[in-house]
């Protein structure tokens, strides 16, 4: 009974319905995309014009701009965000399927179990920045457990990690959460058919388990490949601004913008938004079809759970 | 025996950073480096100093519930329409404008604070409410979208068609038949939007620079001690300790709804 004929005065309804939405978006999104483009190829401030006046304005610029791309600070930016990325989603997804098939099994507790798995991911990304800037201080608790004096929050390759730490701390529950919603919708009658047939645990997990969570699983890492690829707040806090070790693009622009050099800063931005558009572009190309309407019913089946 | 071990191993993970947290915050500022499990002896010295004045941690608190009181409500108001419009109206271009959705969710915050900070301190915007707010609807829209369209598509049918049988327009079966039945999905919706701004930290840094003007998170992540270089840290502890707690209270509160229902 889902398909019903479209009366032809829903259409109306609809667009008076969705108008307010389009309007706030095409303020709050297009006019800054098209913006932030159009301002990474022009100049502005003050130049000498013919006469020899300073004249003050906005003029043609470009690529000259886009010339930072290629130099040190922000390949290194590029580098962290790409290290940054990839390191954190890997840890996460193993984390995050192991946690699932923990949870999955856990009947006494259970309630326990997920009210404290929601806690990572409550804490806010800037508290959750100081709380591991607090453990990793020269003389915090991290050090005293392991024995070390390793400076972490101090710039440099130790910094890295500790961003890494910090942010697969806060985000493995959630991808956790999201494959165990694709968890709990497997039957349980494969896994018996499996061990009838002599399957071993390590047999059910690769040949089963996997290929049929892999829709929520994808639908996880792409949320958390777009979120690891701005990510801003934590090297932010944990570490600092300006910080080389762990500066990301979004850092990269966001101090570019605040000292007013609006032009690389757009330039910087549009790059980053093209870096973001091919990956995940990329993702759902390769991976999934059907990621539009799996999207729709993970988050729901996520919401379930939690 | 594997199962038990897994399921404390991941209580651990979650809870100890955190537990570490609140414990600093109870400690006295005299013996904040030490590492015994529990504070001895408990203070609220910390938390004293959060409130002291020249922090500026309470009004930053007014400050965060303003912020995504107003973006929650003005999301809430707008994005109720769309969803329904796109779950329940039958119209073209409809995936479209799905699809579209969700790609202005996965958008870099950093790319659209660069326009909107060069619009925003032309018109005299900085350091107002309105800065935060209209930019902080690019990420709680979609997420309202998302959740209520889904929340939508699956209530019956067949009571908003008997109410237009009965003469009700698309609108008004919306207003009066679908909306209160969708009330807890607004609700869990109006939540994790709340916790989205609350929790938002690019925007506010950027747009505002005026302490008494700073959300929650941006001005934790500012204090400063007596010295420049003593960052006061059972402050900082005690003050997310105090930012982290209705967060938690709220969605473990929903879990528990959730489950029952």
């Amino acid at each position: 009974m889902r398909v019903r004929p479209a009366p032809r005065g829903q259409s109306w309804t609809a667009a008076a319905m969705l108008s307010p939405t389009m309007v706030v978006l095409a303020l709050v999104v297009l006019y800054p995309l098209v913006a932030a483009m159009r301002e990474s190829f022009y100049e502005s401030g003050q130049r000498l014009d013919a006469d020899g006046f300073v004249v003050e304005g906005e003029w043609f610029a470009g690529l000259a701009n886009y010339a930072g791309v290629v130099e040190q600070r922000f390949m290194n930016a590029a580098f962290n965000t790409t290290l940054f990325t990839v390191v954190t989603v890997a840890l996460e997804v193993v984390l995050g399927v192991a946690m699932a098939l923990v949870m999955r099994r856990a009947f006494r507790g259970r309630a326990f179990l997920r009210a404290s798995i929601l806690i990572p991911w409550a804490v806010p990304t800037a508290v959750a920045g100081l709380m591991w800037k607090w453990i990793f201080q020269a003389d915090g608790v991290a050090n005293t457990l392991l024995g070390t004096d390793i400076l972490w929050t101090a710039d440099g390759p130790w910094a890295k990690l500790a961003v890494v730490i910090a942010d697969t701390w806060k985000t493995a529950p959630f991808v956790g959460l999201l494959v165990l919603a694709g968890l709990q919708i497997i039957p349980s009658d494969v896994y018996e058919a499996a061990k009838v047939d002599g399957s071993t645990p390590w047999q059910t997990f690769w040949r089963i388990t996997l290929p049929l969570v892999r829709p929520a699983l994808l639908v996880a890492v792409l949320f958390r490949l777009m979120d690891a690829l701005r990510v801003f707040d934590l090297p932010y806090v944990l570490v600092g601004p300006r910080k080389q070790s762990v500066e990301t693009l979004s850092g990269l622009i966001w101090d570019e913008a605040t000292r007013v050099h609006y032009g690389p800063a757009s330039a910087y931005g549009t790059a980053l938004f093209c870096y973001i558009a091919v990956i995940a572009f990329v993702f759902v190309k390769l991976l999934g079809a059907d990621l539009l309407s799996d999207v729709r019913s993970r988050r729901r089946e996520a919401r379930d759970v939690a | 025996m594997w199962r038990r071990a897994g399921m404390i191993g991941i209580a651990l993970y979650c809870l100890v950073p955190f537990y570490w947290m609140v414990v600093s915050s109870f400690r006295r500022t005299a013996d904040i480096h030490d590492k015994s499990p529990l504070p001895a002896p408990w203070s609220l010295e910390s938390y004293d100093a959060v409130f002291a004045a020249d922090m500026g941690f309470g009004r930053s608190l007014v400050n965060s519930l303003v912020v995504a009181g107003t973006t929650t409500a003005v999301t809430l108001l707008i994005g109720t329409m769309a969803a329904y419009a796109l779950a329940r109206l039958a119209f073209r271009g409809k995936n479209v404008i799905l699809a579209l959705v969700i790609a202005v969710s996965m958008f870099p915050g950093a790319l659209l604070i660069v326009p909107l900070l060069e619009l925003f301190t032309t018109i005299g915007w900085i350091n107002t409410y309105q800065a935060m707010i209209v930019p902080s609807m690019s990420f709680a829209l979609p997420l309202t979208i998302w959740n209520l369209t889904t929340f939508f598509r699956q209530l019956p049918y067949e009571l908003e068609q008997a109410a237009m049988i009965d003469g009700c327009t698309a609108f008004a079966a919306f207003r009066r038949v679908m909306l209160p039945l969708a009330a807890p999905g607004v609700f869990t919706t109006a939540i994790l939007a709340f916790i989205a701004t609350w929790n938002e930290f690019i925007i506010a840094v950027t747009m505002v620079n005026d302490q008494s003007r700073q959300t929650a998170t941006v001005r934790i992540a500012q204090f400063t001690g007596a010295a420049k270089f003593d960052t006061p840290f059972g402050t900082q502890m005690a003050a997310g300790v105090l930012v982290t707690i209705p967060l938690v209270s709220r969605c473990c509160s929903s879990s528990a709804a959730s489950s029952q229902g």
